[in-house]
């Protein structure tokens, strides 16, 4: 648990992940953080209160057929589903993000995007993309802008850009209005998470955020 | 909207007191759930028993109590979220089942069962309607060594029926769109403009819970 979070997750998404209505990709930030965040875990949970009285004083509650508790009691009977074997924990990765790399820090299977930046794209639903960022201590990501919202989240070292330092558990927020210039920390390589709903073109990823250099 | 006993409990000032007694300890709200009427909220404590009893005798008269009054809601919830009636029977069987297997992970010092139920539904719907996978943040228990104290049960029972009670109140348009947003008909970005609900007491309540929980797992 760190205590030291600033940037915290909005209500907007905290609500969004109690109703089921996110993409995947932001369910696995919001539960990543969450990991690491008790404040943001309550005002999560009290969100599921509100779900708890959608669900309870729902005007007409509809009728089971007759065999429905038999057959209930006939899938209990089949004993719980496996449970997810336990992995060793893992000092950068919270348990979600473990589940999407299958391991720990040191099972992701990163690909260099350039100037000793690597990336690995997660496994999640379309609509929207995680990738896990791996940025050299010392190194700037450059000013880039944003389509659509992006959330970064730091995992390990932190960043600095033009709105403040980033450091393990912080959420930067970005949406199009946003350039920035973020700069690893000195003193320990930075990796993060990062999730948008802008429909990711692989291809020009790398030519979007490295251009400057290009051009060189 | 509240059972006389219920009202009784919740006209009580909040209490801080710690005392030594876990939620095993015998119930402090008496009475037997309703079923089907508007009474029968979520706030009665003995449907924290009833998982109780689930939990540590598996106890199938407490299971049919408890399938009575939420598969048909859980039902109805699904069908509301676009599914047909034969998926969601069958979807709110497995979710009652779920229940039943993941009775010792319910902490009811931060949720009633409604809410472990409407938690267990929607990530239900994810799968099934949505298919997609639902990642939910690091598991924490209790663990078979502590439990949490039955005071702090019964408050988060009471702040849960203000919260309802708030709610309620909304005026009929933010209550409807509040339905849609957990039915799974708005947005992330049609949500944002519903956030501002009377959440800071129970959100408190929550946070303070979960103080005790990693002061009891460490
Ligand atoms: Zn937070």
């Amino acid at each position: 648990m760190s205590k030291t979070i600033k940037h915290h997750l909005t209500d907007d998404l905290l609500m969004a992940y109690a109703a089921g209505s996110l993409p995947e990709a932001f369910d696995l930030m919001v539960a990543t953080h969450l990991s690491l965040c008790d404040d943001c875990r309550a005002r999560a949970e009290s969100f599921d209160a509100v779900g708890g009285h959608v669900l309870e004083q729902q005007g007409q509650p509809v009728s089971m057929s007759d065999e429905s508790l038999a057959a209930t009691m006939a899938l209990i009977a089949q004993g719980a589903p496996t449970p997810k074997p336990a992995r060793p924990g893992c000092a950068v990765l919270p348990a979600p993000l473990q589940d999407y790399v299958g391991g720990s820090v040191a099972d992701i299977r990163w690909r260099s995007i350039g100037m000793g930046v690597k990336q690995a794209i997660l496994p999640t639903g379309k609509d929207a993309t995680a990738r896990l960022l791996f940025i050299p201590a010392g190194a700037a990501v450059p000013d880039h802008g944003h389509n659509g919202v992006e959330l970064t989240m730091v995992l390990q070292g932190a960043f600095s850009d033009e709105v403040d330092r980033f450091a393990r558990g912080d959420v930067e927020i970005a949406d199009e209005d946003l350039e920035h210039t973020p700069v690893a920390d000195i003193g320990e390589d930075c990796i993060c998470l990062a999730v948008t709903d802008a429909p990711l073109k692989f291809s020009k990823l790398v030519p979007r955020l490295f251009q400057p250099f290009l051009r060189i | 909207m509240f059972t006389e006993m219920n009202t009784a409990t919740i006209d009580e000032p909040p209490t801080e007191t710690v005392v030594s007694r876990s939620w095993r300890a015998k119930k402090h709200i008496k009475g037997k759930p309703v079923n089907g009427t508007k009474e029968s909220c979520d706030t009665r404590a003995e449907w924290v028993d009833h998982v109780k009893r689930i939990r540590d005798t598996q106890d199938q008269a407490a299971f049919a109590e408890l399938f009575q009054h939420f598969a048909p809601r859980i039902k109805a919830f699904l069908i509301r979220s676009g599914s047909d009636p034969a998926m969601a029977e069958e979807c709110a069987q497995e979710v009652m089942a779920t229940l039943w297997h993941k009775a010792r992970l319910f902490d009811p010092t931060r949720a009633t069962v409604a809410t472990w139920v409407f938690t267990i539904a929607r990530n239900k719907r994810i799968d099934v309607l949505r298919k997609q996978r639902r990642p939910e943040p690091e598991e924490l228990g209790w663990g078979p060594e502590a439990e949490p104290e039955q005071d702090d049960v019964i408050v988060l029972q009471q702040e849960t029926a203000q919260l309802r009670t708030a709610l309620s109140a909304l005026p009929d348009a933010q209550r409807q769109l509040i339905e849609k947003a957990y039915f799974g008909d708005l947005s992330h970005r049609e949500i944002a403009s519903q956030t501002g609900l009377p959440l800071g007491t129970i959100k408190s309540r929550i946070r303070l819970a979960l103080d005790r929980l990693r002061h009891a797992m460490n």
